[in-house]
């Protein structure tokens, strides 16, 4: 018997704000987190555009064995975790005896690799590294350290799918919950901020290098578009049966109704029309819908020319050219791992305050940019049902369909 | 190094690693006790003593190490061999 999955809790530790609160504030005022970070022209990038969150201090929340296996994406995800967990009403008693599961999606521990290497470096002695660098260096860095801190006994498994990991780790556990395997699960992405993290995609050429005026260089679908910022944070969506849900007494936020996949299975970092129609289309049919019913996609658009146009295309073809679409990422930056979870987390929010946050920095469409809705200014609209698009390096490709609960 | 000096060195460098209340650390207490080691932060412990007196012990030195006494003695012994 399928079941339904529906959303009981969301967390975010993001540049445009730690919480949803000052999240929500940034999406309506279309506020930008990207700043320009010296660090990075000193250490040889070509572009120094980031957006940027502060490593939180937990030595409030967790104990030093907890701390010290900890790097960048565990710091941010228990942030994040922290507030979704605290909005779902589960505490760690609640989950050391009810079976829940993490599903999470992480993938890179670069900042910590480099830091544990030149301890070796450094000292010739691999006793001198301490005990907490294997857990920072590994990249199921989130799991283990969610997992243990809040006595998770589910499923627990790191998914690592670059761009779209966070989107698939919702899809997966999505799927889990609907098959009956699981009652809930922690699901999300977490993004090291750091300038090793970034420095070979740097090298591509392919981040914007408008850095005079950082927060008007990411711009999803304009023609003046020249490349992607990177960013990072956490963002975390608790998932569970309809249930389970509603015997706990939990707030329904949303409900998770299809998910969509494929992977391009051509070159390894140029974006596949064929690869995103495909993930779209099933999508849809996953969810039982027709295209008209989508009242607003969230865009992966990175503001890179080739993705921009690609995704535009896909959408034009499967969802027409009415529905509303925004990139959060004009605001966010590209917050890679972390990114498909945060967009629904985005998506979320706009669906319960009924507006569409806005593309910022989309001025001028282009050939195809100019053939489907895209939304320059924040607008007030009823969101019964969003769609949000997630693609990554390798042919990932991964979409969700996320709809007002109605029982 | 005499032994006061290793005592509050000791003192200092143990309870900003482990987090605990330098007034816990005394001569008789159990030193995997009062700053609640497990297998793991006997490797952190290692990097800490190397870090602060300069020397490495192993983990046959460990074995005669129950109090913070023994601690000591351990201590003044590697110091006056590196000596």
């Amino acid at each position: 018997m399928e079941r339904r999955v529906v959303i009981t809790g969301v967390g975010l530790y993001s540049c445009i704000g730690n919480g949803k609160d000052e999240v929500l504030d940034a999406l309506r005022s279309g506020r930008s987190g990207i700043i320009y970070d010296e660090q990075r022209k000193e250490f040889g990038y070509r572009s120094c555009l980031t957006g940027m969150v502060e490593d939180p201090n937990l030595k409030p929340f967790l104990s030093r064995r907890e701390r010290i296996g900890m790097h960048q994406p565990a710091m941010y995800a228990f942030m994040s975790t922290k507030e979704a967990l605290e909005q779902a009403k589960l505490d760690v008693d609640f989950l050391d005896k009810n079976e829940t599961g993490i599903i999470f999606g992480n993938d890179s521990t670069a900042g910590a690799v480099i830091n544990t290497i030149d301890k070796v470096r450094e000292r010739k002695d691999t006793t001198l590294i301490g005990s907490g660098d294997i857990f920072q260096n590994m990249n199921c860095t989130v799991n283990m350290s969610l997992s243990t801190i809040y006595k998770l006994k589910g499923i627990n498994i790191t998914l690592s799918a670059a761009c779209a990991s966070g989107s698939h780790s919702i899809g997966m556990g999505y799927l889990m919950i609907k098959q009956g395997l699981q009652e809930r699960v922690v699901c999300g992405g977490a993004q090291e901020i750091n300038k090793y993290a970034m420095s070979s995609f740097d090298g591509l050429g392919t981040f914007s290098i408008l850095q005079d005026e950082p927060t008007k260089a990411s711009r999803p679908f304009d023609a003046g578009r020249d490349g992607l910022v990177p960013s990072g944070g956490a963002a975390t969506i608790i998932i569970e049966s309809l249930e389970s849900a509603e015997q706990r007494g939990a707030e329904i936020l949303g409900e998770v109704i299809g998910y969509g996949f494929s992977s391009n299975g051509e070159h390894i970092s140029n974006p596949n029309f064929d690869g995103q129609f495909r993930s779209l289309n099933m999508a849809l049919s996953q969810a039982g819908i027709q295209s008209n019913q989508i009242d607003y996609v969230n865009a992966h658009a990175t503001s890179t020319p080739v993705g921009d146009s690609m995704e535009a295309q896909a959408i034009h073809s499967v969802l027409g050219d009415q529905v509303p679409v925004s990139s959060t990422k004009s605001m966010t930056g590209h917050e890679c791992w972390m990114a498909g979870a945060s967009e629904v987390a985005y998506s979320l929010l706009m669906m319960q305050n009924n507006f569409v946050a806005p593309n910022i920095n989309f001025e001028t469409p282009d050939e195809d940019s100019a053939k489907i809705n895209i939304v320059p200014e924040m607008m007030e609209k009823k969101i019964d049902c969003f769609l949000s698009n997630s693609f990554g390096f390798g042919g990932t490709n991964s979409s969700l369909i996320v709809k007002k609960f109605v029982k | 190094m005499n032994r006061e000096e290793i005592i509050s060195t000791t003192k200092r460098f143990l309870s900003e690693e482990f987090e605990v209340d330098e007034n816990t650390i005394l001569p008789d207490n159990n030193l995997q006790k009062t700053l609640d080691l497990d297998s793991l932060d006997y490797v952190d412990l290692v990097v800490v003593i190397e870090e602060n007196l300069g020397f490495k012990p192993t983990a046959d030195d460990f074995k005669a190490v129950d109090t913070f006494d023994d601690f000591y003695n351990l201590v003044e012994q590697k110091l006056a061999e590196l000596a």
